[in-house]
């Protein structure tokens, strides 16, 4: 120990505090980074954990509080500050211009005169060696997949000669391979005496990569602890503020039947290339199927198909025998299909960001109503019961939910679709961005709608829990099925293998 | 022949307008603002450069007036969309309304000044604006009538498109621009000045289109102060961004053809095509809208579209 001691500290933060109106999203922070070690900074959503990283990355200004890069006392004013004080940071949401090509997009906004393409790529392909990545200079962002995205996102940030790096959800978007190729990046970052600091709520990759964990909670920063000296309950401990029960509950599927009948169904996307191809499955009562894939592998394309958003170029949906393709949405609603598909950015589909919840629950209800006139009545109960329910946090069910936190409007959504009593759900990244504790409250919900005999649609991220809670898992690889498995006898990496293009025959054998 | 000639000569000087309106357009949707008021600008240029014009007998002067009017009018743009985060369009809109009525109001004004009820440009002012003579070149037969016998406007304004076209293409200034257009926030975390470059950018489009409506109040009516004299001008000059695939140097040949089928009832002759003459009027507006629909079918990734286009930026948005 005495070594990392010695160790001159990168960032230190002193009491750092910023509110937002009347949200306190920081309070009096403390946090401390030193050259050569990696930092994960642990908290659930909410917790003020991207808001203090965008301080220290010039995008937001502290509203108090000191913060000193190594040693020296600084204000950050903006991005180029940050920049100009070493600080690099790699952004959930990639800050990326996609018309551009990788190399345009790294050299973008550096103060340096312009240089010929020659020596750029040149310039580009010499740091990649240094650390091991790998990229085309002249690809286009667009075209990109999302782990090449990330790469230009770090190459950005090596270019400027950074040293210290912070990464805000790296690995969410990752196959395993892809997140450990990063991991061992960082290592060899963090060997060149880099500061680096990980946003993550995944407590499987804290005990992995860091060194040391700060976590927060509720805009505090509670606890410092060293990663060597803490394990999976402590750290959940800290994170949630009580002791939490980290499994998730697999009921045996009963009388399990065939619900909904997929066969050689072939999809294009809007721009004509495919979207799922030749694809044959079925959805069963009583059951979970979880479906798992790289974003943009056409789960948006099943869910959309399923739900008659979108046209089937061949290939059949069958309900208990009824054909669906050539229905129209509000024809496969009535007949108790029900999707909640929560996008990037959660609100885009099902639910009017402007509109209080007492309205959400109307856009699925008013045509029960009789006569001309819309009965807010029952919508407003059923606003109600919900917010008792599931624990949502609201000011009240008539406040716009947009207002809401991404947790409590996912509730709403999952909430309303349920409420309907439907036969078959499906949900597409129902978790996404949520924070441990109100996924498991997703869980149940889900795992209560099995039992209840309802065929269950999963389309999830996490592998982790895709592997606990389904029980057969369908992967999907560019528009194909690469594997129909029983979810109880794969590991996550025969999966992340499946999602990359390996068949099931190729993984099992 | 000659008559063919002629329609040429008069289709660059009828699209002359076109292109500063287009050029400047441009400038301003490459950082992701969309100026609707490009009408109002010219307007306000129109009448700055004339009335400097009237009053100095200076060219120099009238030019200069004219791009500070027309940057005026995109000040106000700008900081009601880029620090007041306003909508575009609305503003871009009010813009218009504003600046024909400010131009007209001041046309007004001036000529209950005048002794003879119309307001003249003086005569030093006037041989500045001939068309330029160049001992030999101008002389030749047939390329010195297409290409060097035009008045000082025309040349500033190809040389401004091809300039602006480099500055956005080839430039690293250039590079930043267009990827605040793209993406501000990716611009503004790899260090660029987003609000800086958008109020230069948005200056520099009104000043282009100040110059566009000067052209329209000294060249157009013979120095001769017309009401609403940019007439729906700077209305084409939008829809011509999209035709020019917001590349300044493609603004050229895209206002010719517009200017070309404006000034096309003067030389078809009647014997060959007996149509109305409200026809010929209505064809650069029915061009638009056809240019408008196609290329709103075509939306794929390989146009030029500045992705953030309309969307103004706001740094601390949650």
């Amino acid at each position: 120990m005495s070594q990392k001691e010695s160790m001159t500290s990168a960032i230190q933060c002193h009491q750092i505090t910023k509110t937002f109106g009347p949200v306190v999203a920081n309070d009096k922070i403390d946090l401390e980074v030193r050259y050569g070690e990696i930092l994960a900074l642990l908290g659930e959503n909410g917790s003020g954990k991207t808001t203090l990283m965008n301080m220290l990355s010039g995008i937001y200004h502290p509203d108090g509080g000191s913060i000193e890069i190594g040693g020296k006392a600084v204000t950050i004013n903006s991005p180029v500050d940050a920049m100009n004080l070493g600080i690099g940071m790699i952004h959930q949401h990639f800050k990326l211009v996609e018309m551009f090509t990788a190399m345009d997009n790294i050299v973008l906004g550096t103060p340096e005169k312009k240089l010929p393409p020659k020596v750029l790529r040149q310039r580009v392909l010499e740091i990649c060696q240094s650390v091991g990545l790998e990229i085309d200079p002249d690809k286009r962002v667009y075209e990109m997949s999302v782990s090449e995205k990330q790469t230009v996102e770090i190459l950005k940030v090596l270019y400027r000669k950074a040293k210290i790096l912070i990464l805000d959800e790296p690995t969410a978007v990752l196959t395993p391979q892809e997140t450990q190729k990063l991991f061992a990046i960082l290592r060899r970052m963090r060997e060149r005496g880099c500061a680096i600091i990980i946003i993550t709520h995944k407590l499987q990759e804290v005990l992995e990569i860091s060194d040391r964990v700060t976590i927060l909670w509720k805009g505090k920063s509670i606890a410092t602890v060293n990663t060597k000296e803490t394990d999976r309950r402590q750290l959940t401990e800290l994170m949630v503020g009580r002791p939490v029960v980290l499994s998730i509950k697999r009921p045996e599927p009963k009388n399990v039947a065939t619900s909904i009948q997929v066969e050689r169904l072939t999809v294009n996307k809007p721009d004509g290339t495919v979207g799922l191809k030749d694809v044959s499955f079925e959805i069963r009562s009583g059951e979970i199927l979880g479906v798992a894939g790289i974003a943009g592998s056409g789960q948006k394309e099943l869910c959309e198909v399923i739900a008659g958003l979108t046209k089937a170029e061949s290939g059949s949906i069958k309900f208990h025998g009824e054909e669906l393709l050539g229905k129209s949405p509000m024809e496969i609603f009535d007949l108790g299909i029900h999707m909640g598909f929560v996008p990037e950015d959660r609100l885009g589909m099902g639910l009017v960001a402007s509109m209080g919840m007492v309205d959400n629950m109307l856009l699925k209800s008013y045509r029960n109503g009789k006569g001309p006139f819309i009965d807010r009545k029952p919508a407003k109960e059923l606003a109600e019961s919900l917010v008792k329910k599931l624990e949502i946090v609201t000011p009240g069910v008539e406040t716009p939910v947009r207002l809401m936190s991404g947790g409590n409007v996912q509730k709403v959504l999952l909430g309303r679709e349920i409420e309907s009593n439907p036969s078959v759900l499906i949900t597409a990244y129902p978790v996404r961005g949520l924070d441990i504790n109100s996924s498991y409250t997703v869980y149940d919900l889900l795992n209560e709608q099995k039992e209840k005999g309802v065929a269950v649609m999963f389309v999830g991220e996490d592998l982790d829990v895709l592997l606990e809670l389904s029980d057969r898992i369908l992967v999907l690889c560019h528009g194909h099925i690469t594997g129909l498995v029983d979810a109880k006898k794969m590991t996550k990496e025969q999966i992340g293998l499946m999602m990359t293009g390996s068949t099931e025959q190729e993984v099992i054998s | 022949m000659d008559l063919f000639i002629k329609f040429l000569v008069a289709a660059v000087l009828a699209g002359t307008p076109l292109l500063f309106g287009t050029a400047g357009e441009i400038v301003s949707e490459k950082v992701g603002h969309l100026n609707l008021g490009v009408e109002g600008m010219m307007s306000i240029g129109a009448c700055a450069g004339f009335m400097a014009g009237y009053y100095s007998d200076s060219f120099l002067i009238a030019l200069i007036a004219a791009a500070l009017g027309g940057a005026l009018g995109a000040l106000v743009y700008g900081v009601l969309t880029v620090t007041f985060m306003a909508n575009q369009n609305v503003t871009g809109l009010t813009l218009t309304i504003f600046g024909i009525g400010l131009s007209n109001f001041i046309g007004v004004y001036a000529l209950s000044f005048s002794p003879n009820g119309t307001l003249k440009l003086p005569e030093g002012i006037t041989a500045h604006m001939r068309s330029i003579h160049i001992p030999g070149l101008s002389d030749l037969p047939i390329v010195g009538e297409l290409l060097f016998s035009y008045n000082p406007f025309v040349y500033l304004g190809v040389v401004l498109a091809i300039a602006l076209s480099f500055y956005l293409s080839r430039t690293k200034t250039g590079l930043n621009v267009q990827a605040i257009g793209e993406n501000p926030a990716a611009a503004d975390a790899a260090g660029i000045r987003v609000i800086r470059w958008k109020y230069i950018n948005i200056l520099l489009g009104g000043a282009i289109c100040g110059i566009g409506g000067a052209y329209c109040s000294m060249i157009i009516n013979s120095g001769v102060w017309i009401s609403n004299c940019v007439g729906g001008l700077g209305w084409i000059s939008v829809a011509l961004v999209i035709f020019a695939g917001w590349k300044p140097a493609n603004a050229i040949y895209g206002s010719l053809i517009f200017g070309a089928l404006r000034v096309l009832k003067y030389y078809v002759p009647k014997s060959y095509v007996n149509v109305p003459v409200a026809v010929y009027d209505m064809l650069p507006f029915l061009i638009t809208a056809l240019v408008l629909v196609v290329s709103s079918m075509h939306k794929s990734k390989g146009v030029n579209i500045p992705a953030s286009l309309g969307l103004n930026y706001y740094r601390e948005e949650r």
